[in-house]
């Protein structure tokens, strides 16, 4: 089915129902509902990498051991994702292709430098492409998926021992609201330094973000206060925050700098 | 899009075939083609939680499924939680705490309520305030509701809910 490419794939349906009401998306002529594939089910881990399957649930990532103990800063993340009721439908795999700058589940997995699994049959032979996601994501409900390609999984490698992170959305309301600024941050402490230091942000660019300079702010540095200041202002002259109905760019600025600041604090122990 | 889907599914224990919009909400067709209107629309879009039913036992947004996505499920609405005997014990908590004003909100803060209960026997009060994040209400101020729904949870099937202190 698509082979043809002119297909609308339904997942949870979450996203894609508001939108098409709204008028924001058109279906393409088939709609294709993927619930029931057992292939893009399930949470595995293989040789240090945990591979999540498209169709698993918030809620389904919420109730893994795995994902809590191995994964924490996804796991934070889906604690803070929208409510109840759509934990319960909503998939790792739609949020993943609708691709929103602020999508909850995306800044963790790409600070956790994880890769999409995509999946075509052009010619009756089943073709996988792993794509990392800094790749995957174009824009603003854009990825590189193409149109006869499905996202099979998402792909996360294991952070090292001692690894911890922290994942913060601000919103004014505690469920359901979409990030005005959201931040994934996580780091290994090797003696007084700081190793495998991962930043990411959500909601102050056109696609969730990693802050490279302000990691290497901190890769291989003692943690303290003087160099978290630094990546902080690192990190400033790294995102591109626009002004829109849930916040001012001024106003995203200044939540990353006194979060970024709160929770390097925090994964740091200082 | 104007295709229809056949689907076939259990409502409320009861076996239901028909045939659907393909682009049709759960909602839609469960008030507009069943007339079951204890689902509420409120937002259309996720936000308020009014239109919370049951699918294959877990709560979603009824407004964001696609009808023709009920295939194959089992689907309880607010109908079918009261016929059972935790719905009950929700209903006589609801009265007996005062947590209906204008009743919008409250056949999806029952269902809402009835999986939370499920889900988490005994529930305390910080956890029946998580797992209701996603039902509004415009009147209540949510402490009835919340103390309704403690009291529901509480494991005691000597004594109704009625019986436990009113003035």
């Amino acid at each position: 089915m698509l082979r043809a490419g002119d297909v609308t794939v339904l997942a949870g349906g979450t996203d894609l129902m508001p939108q098409t009401q709204a008028g924001r998306l058109r279906f393409r002529p088939v709609l294709m509902n993927v619930r029931r594939v057992p292939e893009l089910k399930g949470i595995a881990e293989d040789n240090g990498v945990v591979r999540i399957g498209a169709l698993v649930t918030i809620t389904e990532l919420l109730d893994s051991a795995l994902v809590r103990e191995r994964l924490n800063l996804l796991w934070q993340a889906c604690d803070h994702f929208a409510s109840d009721q759509i934990r319960n439908a909503a998939t790792i795999g739609g949020n993943l292709c609708n691709a929103s700058p602020a999508g909850d589940t995306l800044v963790p997995l790409l600070a956790l430098e994880a890769r999409v699994v995509l999946a075509a049959k052009p010619n009756g032979t089943l073709q996988i492409r792993r794509v990392p996601l800094a790749q995957f994501l174009l824009g603003p409900g854009r990825s590189c998926r193409g149109l006869t390609e499905l996202l099979a999984a998402v792909e996360v490698p294991l952070p090292g021992a001692g690894f911890v992170g922290e994942f913060y959305k601000h919103g004014t309301r505690p469920g359901l609201d979409i990030s005005t600024i959201s931040i994934a941050a996580g780091a290994r402490r090797d003696g007084a330094v700081l190793r495998d230091v991962r930043i990411a942000f959500g909601a102050v660019a056109p696609t969730v973000i990693r802050a490279p300079r302000a990691e290497a702010a901190l890769e291989g540095h003692r943690a303290d206060a003087a160099t978290l200041e630094a990546a902080v202002q690192a990190a400033l002259a790294e995102i591109h925050p626009i002004s829109d109905v849930r916040a001012s760019d001024w106003y995203r600025r200044e939540l990353i700098h006194n979060m970024l600041k709160r929770v390097l604090t925090h994964v740091c122990k200082l | 899009m104007s295709a229809n889907c056949d689907i076939a599914f259990t409502l409320n224990g009861v076996k239901r075939e028909l045939s659907v919009p393909a682009g049709m909400s759960a909602l839609a067709m469960l008030r507009e083609r069943l007339g079951l209107t204890g689902t509420k629309y409120g937002c259309g879009e996720g936000e308020c939680g009014a239109c919370t039913i049951l699918v294959d036992g877990m709560s979603v947004n009824s407004c964001l499924l696609f009808a023709a996505d009920c295939d194959g499920r089992d689907v309880v609405t607010i109908e079918g939680v009261v016929q059972s005997e935790a719905g009950e014990r929700l209903r006589s908590a609801f009265v007996a705490s005062g947590a209906v004003q204008c009743g919008f909100c409250t056949p999806g803060l029952m269902v809402q309520a009835s999986h939370l209960i499920e889900q988490h026997p005994g529930a305390d009060e910080a956890a029946i305030r998580r797992g209701i994040e996603g039902n509004l209400c415009r009147c209540t101020g949510y402490r009835k509701i919340v103390d309704a729904i403690a009291s529901a949870a509480k494991p005691d099937p000597g004594q109704t809910p009625f019986s436990e202190g009113q003035p």
